[in-house]
């Protein structure tokens, strides 16, 4: 794979959006992109994991090439870029990797070469200057690309810490599929944005992404962290339901896409994050 | 040879783990102390063995800060077991208020009201308190004759009350079957959790630890279950606990929760002084490199 990469996005304070994790919903991320356009995003960061779960996985890139989205690489893309046996989401019960192999067997079949080598290309992280803070993009953590950073699982020492050693003052994250965000005793802040591919585990068919506003209003508040905006998303979810019908993925990810419900890779969320949900 | 000349021979060729982070701190919060005597401890608690002593708040608050101030992130509480400690309530809300925290308990020792102040606790804090239970049969016939007489019972009285009290305790199982079994008796246990009133069953799977007294039970290690420097090429020290958490008790830090019986693993009596390599010297070193294990959740 290509290391360490770094993609430099320079100095940037105009409109941002920011989202994580397409796992495939084409239908979901052409919504989200519609949405970022309409508010006036300059610019837009993927945090990676575009395969699995959703159906042909085709249908993403030339999404991401029409709205000109900077993408970075997640678990899912290095594993398929390497032709890897899993997805490598760190998940550590039998239950969920079996779901997990499922998707992951699926959309490997369906991913062609030359997908691939896009794949291999995308660097693992992003760095950008926004109102004079450092700002870096990751997939799962600073310091591994598939480690779970869930809100009630981190403790702020320990964010605090992760934001010094990959010397940034603001991080942008995704990989456990859940949105959140917390401003530390420091002043550095971290943002998970959630995914886009999937939906947050309440009930609601609809996805979520970041937004970060232009100027005072949303690239420096008062303390200097950036506050995100939390974008929910409807869209057709009812048409990718039936594709993934069609496509005979297992019926208990089509219930997620139709309830809103996680059924599936649930052992890995702590306490608080469990309760939540359904299952 | 002498059992000495033997271990120091064996600590110069074993591969040494760095620590990369100290991520997770765990504490012997109840010593070596416990209600149960079970067949397969690792550690051989039981109601007299004060190997590690019951530690006070007081002690375990100083390593809260510690940990806090090098960047740790989680903590775990065990023992023996933990409710034997009367400060346990309070240690808990001390380690909440800093981050995530698990305590493994055996369940015996959980009242309603035990539960029900549990509860509170982890709703107030923004962090996530886990509760690990540890079980390993589905009828009294097939746990207690590990863990002893009535422990079924008492277990699964506990684990109605954290259910009724809002908690999912994640059922900690010593795997004491074959792997061909392991598929059937994992659904097995989800069921069996299901069927007493938890709607989110979680499970966990912990392979047998050949030392303490397992080591009778059924076996040691062989001569040749320790690692070598050819065991670690190509091996992801991330996956080793030891490279990312430490276990303090009441006579200071050790490498890591299962090698409190080893003078060698007691690496100093402040975390920061066990922030270097450990050298792999221990059969069940060679275990948690073959399967992976981890005794976080």
């Amino acid at each position: 794979m290509n290391g360490a990469r770094t993609a430099d996005l320079g100095v940037f304070d105009g409109r941002l959006a920011v989202f994580g994790g397409p796992y495939n919903n084409h239908v979901a991320l052409r919504a989200v992109l519609t949405d970022a356009r309409r508010r006036g995003a300059e610019r837009v960061v993927c945090l990676g994991d575009l395969g699995g779960f959703g159906p042909n996985p085709g249908k993403i890139y030339p999404l991401l090439e029409e709205f000109g989205v900077v993408t970075i690489a997640g678990n899912y893309d290095r594993s398929l870029a390497e032709r890897l046996a899993d997805c490598g989401c760190g998940y550590t019960h039998p239950a969920d990797n079996h779901f997990a192999q499922l998707s992951y067997d699926y959309t490997n079949r369906r991913t062609t070469d030359a997908e691939r080598a896009r794949l291999w290309a995308l660097p693992s992280e992003a760095r950008m200057i926004r109102a004079k803070r450092r700002w870096l993009f990751c997939h799962g953590s600073p310091r591994r690309v598939n480690e779970f950073l869930w809100e009630s699982g981190c403790s702020d020492a320990f964010l605090e810490r992760l934001a010094r050693d990959a010397e940034a003052d603001q991080v942008l994250c995704s990989h456990t599929g859940l949105h959140w965000q917390r401003r530390l005793p420091s002043g550095a802040a971290f943002v998970n944005v959630g995914a886009v591919g999937r939906p947050a585990n309440d009930g609601d068919p609809a996805v979520h992404y970041a937004f970060f506003g232009s100027g005072a209003a949303g690239a420096s508040a008062a303390g200097g962290a950036a506050e995100a905006e939390f974008v929910r998303v409807a869209y057709d979810h009812e048409a990718l339901a039936l594709e993934m019908e069609e496509e005979g993925l297992p019926p208990e990810f089509v219930e997620t896409i139709r309830t809103g419900w996680w059924t599936t890779c649930l052992e890995i969320l702590p306490a608080k994050e469990r309760a939540r949900g359904r299952f | 040879m002498t059992q000495i000349a033997r271990i120091a021979l064996r600590t110069a060729a074993a591969p040494k783990v760095p620590l990369l982070a100290l991520d997770t701190v765990w504490f012997q919060v109840a010593g070596t102390l416990c209600n149960l005597s079970c067949s397969h401890c690792f550690i051989s608690c039981s109601p007299t063995n004060h190997a590690h002593e019951i530690m006070t708040r007081e002690e375990v608050r100083r390593y809260l800060d510690e940990a806090a101030a090098l960047g740790a992130n989680d903590t775990y509480f065990t023992g023996g077991e933990p409710f034997l400690n009367r400060e346990i309530l309070d240690i808990l809300e001390d380690a909440l208020r800093l981050g995530p925290a698990t305590v493994l308990t055996n369940a015996t020792l959980i009242t309603r009201a035990r539960a029900e102040s549990l509860a509170a606790m982890g709703r107030a804090s923004r962090y996530s308190l886990e509760i690990r239970v540890s079980l390993d049969g589905l009828t009294p016939e097939t746990n207690d004759p590990i863990r002893g007489a009535g422990c079924f019972d008492a277990t699964m009285d506990g684990v109605r009350e954290l259910a009724r009290a809002g908690f999912s305790p994640i059922l900690t199982v010593a795997q004491t079957w074959s792997d061909e079994e392991d598929r059937a008796l994992r659904a097995a246990f989800h069921d069996f959790l299901r069927s007493h009133g938890l709607r989110r069953p979680r499970v966990k799977i912990l392979p047998l630890f050949r030392i303490g007294r397992e080591a009778s039970r059924t076996r040691g290690y062989a001569a040749e279950e320790f690692l070598t420097e050819e065991h670690m090429r190509g091996h992801d020290p991330w996956t080793l606990q030891c490279s990312t958490s430490r276990m303090v008790t009441s006579r200071g830090v050790y490498v890591c929760p299962i090698l409190i019986d080893s003078p060698d693993a007691l690496m100093g009596q402040t975390l920061a002084e066990t922030l270097r390599p450990f050298p792999m010297s221990h059969g069940a070193c060679h275990t948690c490199w073959a399967t992976g294990a981890s005794c976080r959740n």
